[in-house]
């Protein structure tokens, strides 16, 4: 037995860290999120044991649902190895007692920060996102009794002629995340800040989606197989981000890419930015041009550690 | 002393609630939760073996431990608030107040569906704060027995077929409107004998046709 499980055996915290009545406040704004697709349910969060900005909202939302036979996904910016995935899943780990894992398809709930997983979600996944500024008019609209106004009147111009501005100034719509969308043909809502490239995914996803904001307290969320239109033109339809070359380590096209830096005399490559599905990929024999450069396989060849 | 904290009335003890509360409301949750977010679906909700006062069933009384708390106004229907003993199993295990109006609720028990008030009478919630409307629970419901109806919306693709009862006659015409002045109104589930469905207001209502 590890340290984790001795402390959770001890029951030092409740199961999922939040008491009981805090997860049935939160799975009741849940149901209601569910029932109003894109519209955000105030609720009362709590202080967490880690900073806002770190994923409160989410994790409030996880803790909520969670159960001791799920198995627990955790990723930041697509990667299951960064600073916040990995101490967010120890936190899970810690205060749980649950399985957690890389892989997309083992998972029953993924809590991620800012990407949706390559693969495709089925209908037996709960995708939970961490949500900085819920409010895709806050910027527009800076007071909270207006925003709500705009929302109950289905007054979306605003946002409207921001993007149009997009246009009037860079030739195109230059927003690349947090785009925002309308939620079966009534809410706008800001996917939180994913790439605009994973907004076709949210649209008629199988897995049902739960976005929490623990500063800003809202939860609202997407069910499944639900209408999620990116905001366009007629003459600027949506778009997403293009890449010209695959992923440097697994060949990949079609995926979103992150930038890594490799020397200081400019040498650098693209690769997935979904590193369970690159992983995954050169498991399965796929080698992207870069695949054999010593400095590329140093920061793509690590292998990684699972708790079982 | 001791008899009187340990009983209600007279002679009925208090049955009992969750024999482990954090994860028998964490599954009964996750039930309500699937099937809210996919309307006309069905899932089985453990009840762990819960014996509520009469009429109150089971899986009803699960669904009350697993959302009621002291934030909630709950509302009864006749039956239900004529018995001493159901409202004493949910004060003592929920603490959730029993309210009078049904206006006032966030939660609405309903044992005896047929003779349900007017879905308009509940909470619709305002344009501003939708998500304040009433949830209401019909218990003693039979699916697959009744006329159908076929829903489309949210949750569900391309379209689904449910049917469930008792419920008035009117029922189906309610909840239609109900959807049109989306996205006020209410929420619906439907307590079975295990089963559980549910109904939100997004879900768009139309006959079934034969």
């Amino acid at each position: 037995m590890n340290d984790t499980a001795e402390i959770y055996d001890q029951g030092e915290y409740n199961f999922a860290y939040l008491d009981e009545q805090t997860k049935r406040m939160i799975r009741r704004a849940i149901l209601k999120g569910i029932a109003i697709p894109g519209y955000q349910v105030p609720f009362a969060s709590r202080e967490m044991p880690m900073p806002y900005g770190w994923g409160t909202g989410g994790v409030q939302v996880t803790a909520s649902i969670l159960g001791k036979d799920d198995c627990l996904k955790m990723i930041d910016q697509g990667s299951d190895d960064t600073t916040n995935a990995v101490s967010l899943r120890g936190f899970f780990e810690k205060t749980a007692g649950i399985r957690t894992t890389y892989e997309t398809s083992e998972a029953t709930v993924i809590q991620t920060r800012h990407r949706i997983p390559e693969k495709n979600l089925t209908e037996n996944q709960v995708l939970v996102f961490q949500v900085p500024i819920p409010e895709p008019l806050r910027f527009l609209e800076p007071r909270e009794t207006e925003t709500r106004k705009m929302h109950a009147l289905e007054d979306y111009g605003l946002m409207h002629v921001k993007l149009y501005e997009d246009i009037a100034k860079n030739g195109h719509i230059a927003t690349t995340y947090a785009y925002p969308v309308k939620v079966n043909d009534r809410y706008v809502m800001d996917p939180s800040p994913t790439p605009k490239f994973d907004n076709p995914k949210i649209d008629q996803m199988e897995a049902l989606q739960l976005y929490g904001a623990g500063r800003e307290k809202r939860i609202y969320a997407i069910p499944p197989y639900t209408k999620v239109k990116s905001l366009d033109f007629e003459d600027y339809p949506f778009e997403v981000q293009k890449f010209d070359k695959p992923c440097g380590l697994c060949g990949a096209e079609n995926v979103y890419l992150d930038e890594v830096i490799l020397d200081d005399k400019g040498g650098r490559m693209f690769v997935c930015s979904d590193s369970d599905y690159c992983e995954e990929r050169r498991a399965e024999g796929h080698a992207g041009p870069m695949a054999a450069d010593p400095a590329a396989i140093q920061i793509g060849g690590a292998t990684v550690e699972e708790t079982i | 002393m001791e008899t009187s904290i340990r009983t209600t009335t007279k002679n009925t003890p208090l049955a009992a609630g969750f024999q482990d509360p954090v994860h028998n409301a964490q599954t009964c949750f996750r039930a309500i939760m699937d099937v809210m977010a996919r309307p006309g679906s069905r899932k089985v909700i453990d009840t762990h073996d819960l014996s509520p006062p009469a009429p109150l069933t089971p899986v009803a009384a699960a669904i009350a431990l697993t959302l009621f708390d002291y934030d909630t106004p709950v509302w009864l229907d006749r039956s239900l608030n004529s018995s001493e003993a159901v409202k004493a199993f949910l004060r003592f295990h929920t603490g959730a107040p029993i309210v009078g109006e049904a206006v006032d609720a966030s939660f609405a028990l309903v044992s005896d569906p047929e003779h349900l008030i007017p879905l308009a009478s509940f909470n619709q919630g305002s344009a501003e704060y939708p998500d304040q409307s009433t949830t209401v629970i019909l218990t003693g419901q039979e699916f697959g027995t009744a006329p159908s109806v076929t829903l489309t919306g949210p949750g569900i693709k391309d379209t689904t077929v449910f049917a469930t009862g008792p419920v008035p006659p009117v029922f189906w015409d309610q909840v239609a409107s109900n959807n049109n002045q989306f996205p006020r109104g209410i929420d619906l589930i439907f307590a079975g004998e295990t089963e559980i469905a549910a109904l939100p207001r997004s879900t768009r209502i139309s006959p079934t046709e034969v």
